[in-house]
């Protein structure tokens, strides 16, 4: 593999040395382009308690393309899909190299305490949101329970 | 024959005097009153009459009426045109011409608005296309001492740095970098944005022509130009793959119910600058359209299906009879049924094979039937038509060829120069053209409702149709030393006469249009 960008080698530093609240991302050893993820629910959301797990992969072109982001968790939320993919203008259309993995993962964070069901990616959970939003919330927090709940830290 | 003579050579009269309406129509009310008036003797039968009508046509210096006007640009002059707008939209704005050819672009080219709503509020046009205007700077590179570029984090000392108007400041590289991959990927409106997030300043032309190399400069150039030509409802690229030439023409889109605007681009190719399609004079864009898709379209398939089958009474499996008595036994669930009633066999008694069971419903069938049959039997007939100048016209390099070889053939027999025998090669040009517009007046036919406008119409088309079999006739000829020169002129006569009945025939069908004479089987506004 050819030698990592000066950019990526910083940002990683930064990462893990000046690390988010509720974000905590760590490249894989093998592949240093490779990010496992945690993302805390924000509090006051009905994914508040839940740990999520995404993958995020720096893309050769990156900063020129955006980095390819996937939930892992299941969620239950109107601008992801049943494959964990993310609607997010930033990570598309509206990428600027300027951007960093930082910025990407905190724009995630506040995509899942403002869920937006008029940009729906998954129009099933949208629609429900639409229809019903307090069964819908009430749902999202029942699949929070289910598949995001920490029972155990999983670093020793 | 004699009597459609006569009528072209009326309705060429009437193109150029379009004072006597009321001529016009009496003529079409009745065709014997005309005939009454116009000694029509004179006109009929014979050469003079041909270089008659043809000397009514060329003597007319007004433009025809089938033809529009047009200018074909090279890329240079699109490129010319541009630079000419947007120095002339500075001008009057009073800002850069990088500027204002984002703005002009922004404005999809349309320079009214642009000025107009300039000048009502510059602040928000200049917002929202992206400009930042500061006359005191222009974009050029310079290295700033411990500058640390926030997309690469190269701080190397030597760097080369680049800032818009914005004052976002980045590296050179990733500049480059940054501007190669967005033309690479052009997405067709081309608005690259200041790399900074959130700034929705646009990288002008002379930026992206310092900082890029000349292949992806070139490609950018290509880019602008494509969205110029597409952003201009009176441009058209020539659609011949390759062809680079643009052709302007004036014809708005409302218009194409009444005029079909075939151009010709320098590479030859004639085209209908309205829908893009080769030339298909004289019928109108929409009955083209209207035609491919009936030609593509499986419906005829299910057309001959009704015509040619019956469904079996029993399992409705469709069954084609294709001889024997109508005793049939359906070969699927084995329903033994009477063909002319299709009611069961059985009930048939003692009257084998001759049924007189008809009741309204059968009747009724029958009609139907009769009736999608009828339909199916116009369109082939209509389609073969269409198809055979199709092919022919496929054939023409052939033709080419042969004519070639025909040329030379007759300067080694004759004393015939090169450009004595160029008349062959003249003969074969206006024979192909018939041909394409022969092949359209099928469809124009199609589609027209039956009435006497119509039946002149096809009396013209039989007319043009003979007169060009009789021409590749003589074209076909073997040259023999001693008939050349009669050959020579009757081959000169008929391309005269042909040519000068496809101009007619153009003539009299877009002069109709412009006039709302047809009248269609289809509704042709939408």
């Amino acid at each position: 593999m050819a030698t990592l960008p000066k950019r990526i080698i910083k940002e990683t530093e930064r990462l893990i040395a000046d690390a988010v609240p509720g974000i905590n991302a760590r490249p894989h050893e093998e592949n240093l382009r490779y990010f496992d993820v945690d993302i805390t629910g924000p509090e006051q959301s009905p994914f508040e308690g839940g740990v999520f797990k995404l993958e995020l992969f720096l893309p050769e072109e990156y900063p020129m393309s955006p980095p390819r982001v996937r939930f892992l968790t299941k969620i239950y939320h109107p601008n992801i899909d049943k494959l964990g993919r993310i609607c997010l203008d930033i990570l598309k259309d509206k990428w600027s190299p300027a951007l960093q993995i930082r910025t990407v993962l905190l724009s995630i964070q506040a995509l899942l305490s403002a869920p937006n069901p008029d940009d729906p990616l998954a129009n099933d959970v949208a629609q429900h949101w639409k229809d019903n939003e307090p069964e819908a919330i009430a749902k999202a927090r029942e699949w929070t329970q289910t598949y995001a709940e920490r029972i155990v830290p999983p670093q020793e | 024959m004699r009597r459609s003579f006569a009528r072209r050579r009326f309705q060429s009269m009437y193109d150029i005097s379009d004072e006597d309406l009321t001529f016009e129509d009496s003529y079409r009310d009745s065709d014997e009153d005309v005939e009454d008036v116009e000694d029509e003797d004179d006109y009929v039968d014979d050469d003079d009459t041909d270089l008659d009508f043809t000397d009514v046509v060329a003597g007319k210096d007004h433009k025809k009426n089938y033809e529009v006007d047009f200018v074909v640009h090279s890329i240079e002059g699109i490129v010319k045109n541009q630079d000419d707008e947007v120095t002339h939209v500075s001008n009057i704005l009073g800002i850069q011409k990088q500027h204002t050819a984002t703005l002009l672009r922004h404005f999809h080219w349309n320079k009214e608005r642009l000025i107009d709503r300039y000048v009502e509020d510059s602040t928000e046009v200049l917002n929202k296309a992206g400009v930042i205007i500061d006359n005191t700077k222009t974009s050029k590179l310079i290295k700033v001492p411990g500058f640390i570029c926030d997309i690469c984090c190269n701080n190397d000392e030597d760097l080369d740095t680049l800032a818009l108007s914005c004052e976002h400041r980045f590296c050179k590289n990733c500049y480059e970098h940054y501007l190669t991959q967005k033309i690479k990927d052009d997405d067709g409106n081309l608005r690259i944005l200041c790399m900074a997030n959130d700034c929705n300043v646009i990288v002008d032309e002379e930026t992206i022509e310092l900082i890029v190399n000349k292949d992806i400069h070139d490609r950018y150039r290509t880019l602008l130009n494509r969205t110029y030509v597409n952003d201009k409802e009176y441009l058209r690229w020539c659609p011949v793959p390759n062809c680079e030439y643009v052709i302007e023409c004036h014809i708005p889109h409302i218009s194409l119910t009444s005029i079909v605007p075939t151009v010709e681009c320098v590479c030859t190719h004639r085209f209908c600058f309205g829908c893009g399609l080769p030339d298909h004079q004289p019928s109108i864009c929409v009955l083209v359209k209207k035609w491919i898709k009936k030609c593509d379209d499986y419906s005829e398939t299910e057309d001959w299906i009704s015509t040619h089958t019956k469904e079996c009474g029993k399992c409705h499996s469709n069954i084609e009879k294709i001889g024997g008595s109508n005793y049939m036994t359906c070969c699927k669930c084995k329903y033994e049924f009477c063909w002319v009633c299709m009611g069961p066999w059985s009930k048939h008694g003692t009257s084998w094979y001759n049924c007189d069971r008809y009741d309204e419903k059968t009747i009724d069938a029958k009609y139907k039937q009769a009736e999608s049959r009828a339909s199916l039997e116009r369109y082939l007939l209509y389609y073969n038509r269409f198809a055979n100048h199709e092919q022919s016209a496929k054939l023409d390099r052939e033709l080419y060829n042969k004519t070639e070889k025909k040329m030379v053939e007759m300067q080694q027999i004759s004393d015939l120069s090169w450009i004595e025998v160029q008349f062959l090669k003249k003969a074969v040009d206006i024979l192909v053209q018939c041909r394409i517009t022969l092949k359209w007046t099928y469809v124009f036919a199609f589609y027209l409702a039956r009435n006497d406008q119509t039946n002149v119409f096809e009396d013209n088309q039989r007319d043009l149709e003979m007169a060009v079999e009789q021409l590749l006739e003589l074209l076909e000829k073997p040259i023999e030393a001693e008939i050349i020169a009669e050959l020579k002129q009757q081959i000169l006569d008929k391309t005269v006469y042909v040519g000068s009945h496809r101009e007619g025939l153009l003539e009299d069908t877009a002069k109709g249009l412009l006039e709302s004479r047809w009248e269609f089987q289809v509704d042709i506004k939408n």
